[in-house]
């Protein structure tokens, strides 16, 4: 099960008192060095349909710092992920159960806008989905459902938006043409542009460069540890070097549980748990 | 070892000659209809024919009431016909997977496929033509985009479930409402099949003369009020070839490759444009 014990759930959901309380008591040594919550993952349960995918997870995610979520197929960091946006949402036979906390308001509850949710919380997927229209439209899109922007408003937002995902340079003559013409890395980083085109607070990336080559790779892992300054960034991934060399955090999932959770040198360093060892030591999974 | 490899490969032999045999028969058939079209129906294309009205009996005459009639009449079948189509298909593909109503809509709708298409044109006249109590464009227009709609509904639902559900996913996490997700991602990445799907249809009604018969019936003049018997292509084929005149007859064979060049030509046309782009994107 978890290692952090999660406090009690008031009634009136989380505040700022209370969200310190676990990561004081996890690691009493380094306690004053743990960032501010941002958000709080406490008994989350997850079903497709009757099957359950997660088991009662208890975690919590830093504000702007990078937390990877690793482990073998089917342990249910997808799922985990997925719920902090709700876009499983999309599907009905899809619930999750539990309090996901976000700045103090549980984004699992009935009255949450679902719309205002996710462009606070953006997400990028395993493939890149470049939308099928203009590089320029590809990032004004989100911007519109937002903002009413002039011209050269939005296109100053798309300018920044391409610059901060280090595409800029590759893109700006041609921000007519379709987005689908770029490269698969290009692609990758039109999306991660697109996200954070809308200002959010957290980003999810979801194994981001698993479909890409190591030089993409490689931008996609940079434009990471460039993110983590403004935001808080969640990423999914199976290779374990990449969440070594990316993330602050790390947590390893098992079979819909989170096996360990810690800064990610104590998880491949001398984490507590032997199921963790095994994991990073590439002996399980 | 040997035998049974020697076994396989005269067996495959086998197969692709009765494949090639069989495709070149059913092209052979097609070809000849078209052969035979050009040869009788050639000779009576003329200016005169796009230029004068159907003749009365024992004068000659043209067709363009008749050509002006039918362009009517598709347009208007398609106008009425695609927004319901795609509405509908958009509703199967988008909202409702596995609902029972989908269900039902989705088993209807191949039934409408293959319902013959006189019984629509029966139909239309109950429900149109004898309420008014006369022939009218309308009443044409209403079966026409009927035989459209299950087309279109088909070819829509289809190509949505085309576009790859990682697209919406990507769209609803930026926040987009359901229709916005809709109109703006899965309609672009699905424009060139539904428009395909939609210039089908019409091609496939522009010919259809049985649902008209019970319908706009059809007129000697011309005419552009829609509310009375129109005049057009598939109806005066049908009455001219069954006439005595060899004129008609002529005048018949010359409408009929006109209506068949034209919708093979809408059928290549949307071949090389639409699907070209589909590819490039």
């Amino acid at each position: 099960m978890s290692e952090i014990p999660a406090p009690e759930a008031s009634p009136q959901g989380g505040n700022a008192i209370e969200l310190k309380a676990p990561t004081a008591r996890i690691e009493a040594g380094d306690a004053a060095a743990r960032p501010a919550s941002k958000i709080e993952v406490r008994g989350l349960k997850f079903y497709y349909n009757q099957s359950i995918a997660l088991r009662s997870i208890d975690m919590s995610i830093y504000d702007r710092r990078v937390t990877a979520l690793i482990g073998p197929s089917g342990c249910g960091k997808s799922t985990f992920l997925r719920t902090l946006n709700r876009i499983y949402e999309l599907y009905p036979h899809m619930r999750a159960e539990g309090e996901v906390i976000l700045d103090g308001e549980n984004i699992l509850g009935p009255s949450v806008d679902l719309n205002r949710l996710r462009a606070r919380v953006g997400m990028v997927f395993q493939r890149p989905t470049p939308f099928p229209m203009s590089i320029h439209d590809n990032i004004a899109f989100g911007i519109r459902l937002y903002e009413r922007l002039s011209a050269v408003e939005m296109d100053e937002r798309v300018e920044w938006a391409l610059t901060k995902a280090a595409l800029w340079g590759e893109v700006k003559d041609k921000l007519r043409a379709s987005g689908l013409s770029l490269s698969g890395g290009q692609q990758q980083r039109l999306c991660i542009a697109r996200a954070i085109a809308l200002n959010p607070e957290v980003v999810l990336l979801d194994e981001p460069a698993s479909a890409l080559d190591p030089i993409s790779t490689q931008r996609i892992e940079e434009l990471i540890k460039e993110l983590r300054e403004d935001y808080t960034v969640v990423i999914v991934t199976h290779n374990l070097q990449q969440a070594a060399r990316v993330a602050d955090y790390t947590a390893l999932m098992y079979l819909g549980e989170l096996v360990e959770f810690d800064d990610t040198e104590t998880i491949f360093t001398r984490p507590k748990k032997k199921q963790t060892e095994d994991y990073v030591t590439g002996r399980f999974g | 070892m040997i035998s049974l490899y020697r076994r396989r490969r005269l067996l495959n032999y086998f197969q692709m000659t009765v494949s090639v045999l069989v495709t070149a028969l059913g092209i052979f058939v097609l070809a000849s209809i078209l052969w035979t079209l050009i040869g009788y129906g050639f000779e009576g294309l003329s200016l005169k024919m796009f230029t004068a009205m159907t003749p009365p009996p024992g004068n000659s005459g043209g067709v363009l009431n008749a050509i002006a009639g039918s362009i009517v009449l598709t347009a208007l079948g398609i106008v009425i016909g695609a927004p319901i189509g795609v509405l509908a298909g958009t509703y199967l593909a988008e909202y409702s997977e596995r609902g029972k109503i989908a269900e039902a809509t989705r088993f209807i709708n191949d039934i409408l496929l293959s319902a013959p298409s006189i019984l629509i044109g029966l139909f239309v006249y109950e429900v149109a033509v004898v309420p008014s109590r006369h022939f009218s464009a309308w009443a044409g227009a209403i079966a026409l985009a009927l035989i459209a709609i299950p087309v279109i509904v088909r070819t829509s639902e289809d190509m949505l479930r085309l576009v790859p559900n990682d697209l919406r996913e990507a769209a609803t996490a930026l926040g987009a409402p359901r229709w916005k997700m809709i109109t703006q991602v899965s309609y672009r990445a699905a424009r060139a099949g539904i428009l395909t799907g939609i210039l089908l249809a019409l091609a496939r009604i522009a010919g259809e003369t049985a649902p008209l018969l019970f319908t706009v019936l059809n007129n000697q003049f011309w005419s552009s009020n829609l509310d009375a018997p129109m005049a057009n292509l598939p109806v005066v084929i049908f009455q001219f070839a069954l006439s005595p005149y060899a004129d008609w007859q002529q005048l018949a064979w010359a409408s009929a490759l006109l209506v068949t060049v034209t919708i093979l030509g809408l059928n290549i046309f949307v071949r090389l444009t639409l699907g070209k782009r589909d590819k490039r994107s």
